[in-house]
């Protein structure tokens, strides 16, 4: 068997996941060793070249776009995880959901100060909003989650570790309490 | 008409700026101005030494207070499930139509308000309504055309009430149309009382025999968690010396489907005055508080007439029954509208006048409890139970009942049978008989304990009713064949969202989460893995909540998954691994409105 073939995405995020992900400083060289990247940010692969089996989602969906791509990981991977806590639970971006699509553009596009020319943006090339951020779980099964704003390195490391080697993931209270 | 400014300084100086008192000055510029509007809530602030935002805090907490005009009539209609049994809907409907305005709106000439509300306590004659204070029951659609018509004439809301219930709901000072329903009378509570008699024995006994009677009744709780009344009375005793003790009647009973402290309330007032005040000897208290919840403030008035009188006859006051130094009065305070203020250090938030949010516990109120002061705060039927340990007896009492449950239990009926209303049974007796006796003997199921509660298959009603097998608050929802069992189910989870306080995450979301399982389950959307996850949900809720609210939230999913699992698996999309409830082309279609776009569907 070769080696396992992860891809990566940030949908409605910060990429402060995948950052969390870079954080496991020189165990990036063993992940290296372990795995294969496929698309990705961190190789800046685009589009998928291979069947993938782990899928490393990070955001919930905001657009579209961000759903599209989030149906194309599931088409494209074997195993997908939720990673922190814009996947799993929409996290900030949600803010918006008690709020009506109709207000957020007006209040970014026409009412905002800074505004110049007061137009809604409605090139036929942008994403479209979605009327709320949606937990990626709500549109696809989603096999794992990783909570945490962001995960931690170690608990990242762990987990891809685990599923790779089959080892079970040691999960002590300390790694996912956040209070 | 007076300005806000008047209206706030009025209300603040009745409470002479006690901060107990915020909820009466809040009830008190709501009655007046029909809402409380921000400028409002600034100068109650201002008055009281607080911060816009605690006054914004409390104000958004109870449902009765409102930031938005309620209407000159304000509607409160009951949703609890068996008002939906009942023919809610159609009501509701007839509202809606005859004012010309939907639920959660008000009329565009402010006249009349409709707003949902949860369980008010009159399950037994449902669908029922609170307008201004006043309980409307057992209404129509053609009834409702009455009420509309009247409202819209002008008409005061007492004058609507036309025929008057049974009891002491008939009497001059109450004028209500509730009935009591009393079924059947037991031992403890419904047997002849002679006033005085209780509090009369107890004096004469020193404190501590009082509390040693209590104990050898084995009198427990009768809100539903069961904990022994001496034990309690005890705790607080022990913790009371040099300080301010208290006693606090817990009437805020909100689970759905429970009235029998209404009906006590009603007819029992004086036992459970002097339940109240052998506490108050017993624990070395000189104050009572009586927590009345605001769906029963229609006998308010009542209750502050019974007081006096007992003031008048030296049952309450100074040197209470001739006994030297032994000073004891009770004062009313009322809620709000907040279910969660029935749990016991939620209560004492909200009779400090704050928002009505579950204290962290340990210290326990018996510790630290009204304005820190040792408290013991018992249920409405517990002191009437403890009042008639007092007259029978501590051994004679404990004769009733079952090895770990003695004496009676009040049970309110309703649902699907023939004669809906309260029951005091004495504890041991089978569920089966309580059906047979209520005339709903071929139940599919029987809600004990109310949404908190469980759901009870036909297959367990050989059950008896007392802590050791069937505990229940006394909440006892009967289920026909042919309900929608999950229906049912989703209405409790809707009742739980609405009154979750939201102060700890497993509660606030986990309820929705839920419930939108559930949903999913509903619509035909879940799979097997939908339903594994939803029992399993449920575990992180109850196990994760801070206190009796979450802790019990999920035990209707909980109890018909484990007892009516077919209801469940029926509904589910076999053989599949995920069912999306999410469409896509639906998400968009309203930003592509606004941008004046043209959805499409196909890749990027």
């Amino acid at each position: 068997m070769g080696k396992p073939v992860v891809a990566t995405v940030s949908m409605a995020g910060c990429f402060g996941c995948h950052m969390s992900l870079l954080d496991i400083d020189d165990k990036i060289l063993q992940l290296i060793d372990l795995v294969e990247f496929n698309k990705s940010p961190i190789d800046d692969i685009k589009k998928f070249t291979k069947q993938c089996d782990i899928g490393f989602i990070e955001g919930g969906c905001c657009n579209s776009e961000n759903v599209e791509n989030l149906m194309n990981f599931r088409k494209n991977c074997k195993i997908l995880i939720s990673v922190g806590e814009c996947a799993i639970m929409g996290g900030l971006p949600s803010l918006r959901n008690g709020i009506p699509v109709k207000e957020c553009l007006e209040e970014a596009y026409l009412n905002c100060l800074t505004v110049d020319d007061k137009i809604i943006p409605n090139d036929e090339e942008l994403p479209m909003i979605t009327d709320k951020v949606y937990p990626c779980h709500e549109i696809v099964k989603i096999d794992y989650f990783l909570p945490g704003c962001p995960p931690r390195a170690e608990l990242i490391w762990e987990a891809l570790s685990a599923l790779i080697t089959g080892k079970k993931l040691e999960l002590p209270y300390e790694v996912f309490k956040y209070d | 008409m007076s300005t806000i400014e008047e209206v706030v300084q009025k209300a603040v100086k009745k409470q002479g700026k006690d901060p107990t008192g915020m909820l009466e000055i809040i009830r008190d510029v709501q009655a007046e101005l029909g809402h409380v509007p921000d400028k409002a809530k600034s100068l109650i602030a201002a008055g009281m030494g607080l911060s816009k935002a605690d006054l914004d805090g409390i104000v958004s907490f109870y449902h009765f207070f409102s930031e938005k005009p309620v209407g000159k009539y304000a509607v409160y209609l009951n949703n609890s499930a068996v008002a939906v049994m009942k023919g809610r809907e159609a009501v509701a409907r007839a509202f809606e139509q005859e004012a010309g305005c939907k639920f959660g709106q008000t009329t565009p000439d402010g006249i009349i308000g409709l707003h949902d509300t949860s369980d008010i306590g009159m399950n037994d004659q449902e669908p029922a309504a609170i307008i201004n204070g006043v309980v409307f029951t057992g209404l129509t659609p053609e009834k409702v055309k009455d009420i509309v018509s009247q409202m819209r004439s002008g008409k005061d809301v007492t004058e609507m009430v036309k025929e008057y219930g049974d009891g002491l709901n008939g009497s001059e000072i109450v004028r209500s149309m509730v009935k009591n329903n009393i079924r059947k009378k037991g031992a403890v509570i419904f047997a002849p009382f002679e006033q005085g008699s209780a509090v009369k024995k107890a004096v004469r006994m020193t404190p501590a025999d009082v509390i040693e009677e209590v104990k050898k009744s084995n009198l427990r709780g009768r809100g539903g968690a069961g904990f022994p009344t001496g034990m309690k009375w005890e705790f607080t005793r022990n913790n009371s010396k040099g300080k301010k003790a208290f006693v606090v009647c817990n009437a805020d009973e909100g689970e759905p489907g429970t009235f029998k402290d209404r009906v006590i309330l009603t007819e029992l007032p004086r036992m459970l005055f002097e339940g109240m005040s052998v506490a108050g000897y017993a624990i070395g208290a000189d104050r009572g508080i009586l927590y009345l919840r605001a769906e029963y403030e229609y006998l308010l008035k009542y209750l502050q007439s019974v007081l006096d009188a007992m003031r008048k006859g030296n049952l309450l006051g100074r040197n209470v029954a001739g006994k030297k130094e032994f000073n004891f009065d009770i004062e009313i305070k009322l809620g709000a509208g907040a279910y969660i203020c029935g749990e016991e250090t939620a209560l004492l938030e909200s009779a400090e006048g704050k928002r009505g949010e579950p204290r962290n516990r340990p210290p326990f109120p018996a510790q630290y409890g009204y304005q820190g002061g040792p408290t013991s705060v018992n249920n409405v039927e517990t002191l009437c139970a403890a009042a008639r340990v007092m007259i029978l007896g501590g051994e004679e009492f404990a004769k009733m009942g079952t090895f770990q449950s003695h004496g009676t239990k009040l049970l309110s009926v309703s649902g699907d049978c023939q004669k809906p209303g309260i029951y005091e049974v004495e504890f041991g007796i089978s569920l089966q008989s309580l059906l047979d006796e209520a005339g709903g003997s071929d139940a599919m199921a029987v809600q004990v304990g109310g949404p908190s509660g469980k759901c009870v298959p036909a297959g367990e009603f050989g059950k008896k009713i007392s802590f050791e097998e069937l505990p229940t608050g006394g909440s006892m929802i009967v289920i026909a064949p042919g309900r929608d069992l999950l229906t049912i189910v989703h209405n409790f989870m809707d009742f739980f969202v609405e009154e979750s306080c939201g102060w700890c995450t497993p509660c606030r979301a986990g309820n929705v989460i839920l419930r939108e399982r559930l949903e999913k389950i509903m619509a035909r959307k879940g799979t097997e893995s939908d339903l594994a996850e939803l029992a399993q949900w449920c575990a992180v809720v109850k196990t994760m909540s801070r206190c009796g609210l979450g802790q019990t939230s999920p035990n209707p999913i909980a109890t018909t998954i484990e007892n009516f699992r077919s209801v469940y698996e029926s509904r589910l999309q076999k053989g599949v691994g995920f069912v999306s409830e999410f469409d896509k082309d639906k998400a968009v279609e309203e930003y592509c409105r606004i941008a004046g776009r043209t959805p499409y569907t196909e890749g990027r």
